[in-house]
């Protein structure tokens, strides 16, 4: 059988999910934000509830989403996307609410909020891009850059004794008694992706059954940041970043 | 044991040819092309169609959804 005879809708096992827009994403080639852009869509479709899914995007590299994913979106101010989905939620409680950020909005300048919104519990999901470094703004360091990681601003490596610890926000975030799911995994391979993509449909599924706030962590890579091409950063990721931000459940209240 | 066949096809326009796809086969069937797109990125293509085994790991790696993945079983 030839290539030209296998290509034919019959045989058809993956492709782009509908509800991704044509446009042409504006992320680096090889960056983590798109395929976790990928799955959302994934699991809106399969869920079928575009009509009822209403997205946050943040300030960061991920400012575009709403180009990206044909559902309804607000624009939030910088790290104020879990104060925003909260209202949000409130006020349509019948709709799937939940933000998309990064590591420098959900735990820098929006630490409050995301402390805030997981502690009251809302019913929201939060999706969460740790690629422990500003990308937007060009490479500064972040809460959650790792100890010795070089970046812009720490240009001779994170010193712990100048700038403190990575921020391993998620582990904070279980302790409170308003989250019923938290969960970190990444997007870097194939057994990782299908694994990423049930955490996203389990935490919709609790933003609705009222469990209160999940939460999703992506350990992910910034390859423009780290100055590496996309695959040494995946490698990179899994030598330095999992080490520091293991992968797993850190807290799921339904398997007490 | 059934035996699997693929096919990809690349939205050439849309890759960037960040590589992760290549990196990610298992079969060694794709590569960069030599010739650019619009945007002057190199482009994911089959260099070895023959060893496609259709198990969409290229697909799944994407970031931009660039990759559709066709299979059909052989005897
Ligand atoms: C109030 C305010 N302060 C600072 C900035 C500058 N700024 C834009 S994006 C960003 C950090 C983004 O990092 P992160 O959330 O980790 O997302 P990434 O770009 O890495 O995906 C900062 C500090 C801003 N836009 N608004
Ligand atoms: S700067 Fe980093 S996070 Fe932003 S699009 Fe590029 S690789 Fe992705
Ligand atoms: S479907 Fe599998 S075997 Fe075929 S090109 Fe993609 S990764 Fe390689």
């Amino acid at each position: 059988m030839t290539t030209k005879d296998i290509i034919n809708p019959a045989n058809l096992v993956y492709s782009k999910a509908k509800l991704m827009t044509e446009n042409p994403m504006h992320y680096c080639p090889g960056c983590s934000h798109g395929v976790v852009h990928k799955l959302i869509a994934e699991v809106i479709e399969e869920m079928d509830i575009q009509d009822k899914t209403i997205g946050v995007a943040p300030v960061g590299c991920a400012v575009f989403a709403y180009n990206y994913i044909d559902i309804d979106w607000q624009e939030a101010a910088h790290g104020r996307a879990p104060a925003l989905a909260t209202a949000i939620k409130r006020l349509q409680p019948d709709k799937f609410v939940f933000t998309y950020q990064g590591d420098g909005d959900l735990a820098a300048i929006g630490t409050a909020e995301t402390i805030h919104a997981c502690n009251r519990g809302e019913n929201i999901a939060i999706f969460f891009v740790n690629n422990a470094i500003y990308g937007m703004t060009g490479g500064q360091m972040a809460p959650t850059t790792l100890e010795g990681m070089k970046t812009a601003t720490c240009p001779m490596g994170r010193n712990t004794e100048l700038n403190g610890y990575p921020l391993k926000i998620s582990n904070l975030l279980a302790e409170l008694d308003g989250t019923c799911y938290v969960t970190r995994q990444s997007v870097q391979k194939m057994a990782s992706i299908v694994r990423a993509k049930k955490a996203i449909r389990k935490a919709f599924e609790n933003s609705m059954a009222g469990k209160g706030t999940s939460v999703v962590e992506f350990v992910s890579t910034c390859n423009s940041g780290w100055k590496m091409s996309p695959h040494d950063s995946n490698k990179w990721m899994e030598e330095n970043m999992f080490p520091v931000y293991p992968l797993g459940d850190l807290k799921d209240t339904e398997k007490k | 044991m059934a035996k699997f066949k693929g096919a990809v096809v690349v939205n050439t326009e849309r890759c960037k040819g960040c590589d992760l796809c290549v990196q990610a086969c298992p079969s060694h069937v794709l590569g960069l092309a030599d010739q650019v797109n619009s945007k002057g990125y190199h482009f994911s293509e089959m260099k070895h169609e023959d060893d496609c085994v259709g198990c969409s790991a290229c697909g799944y790696v994407c970031p931009d959804a660039c990759i559709t993945v066709y299979k059909v079983k052989i005897q």
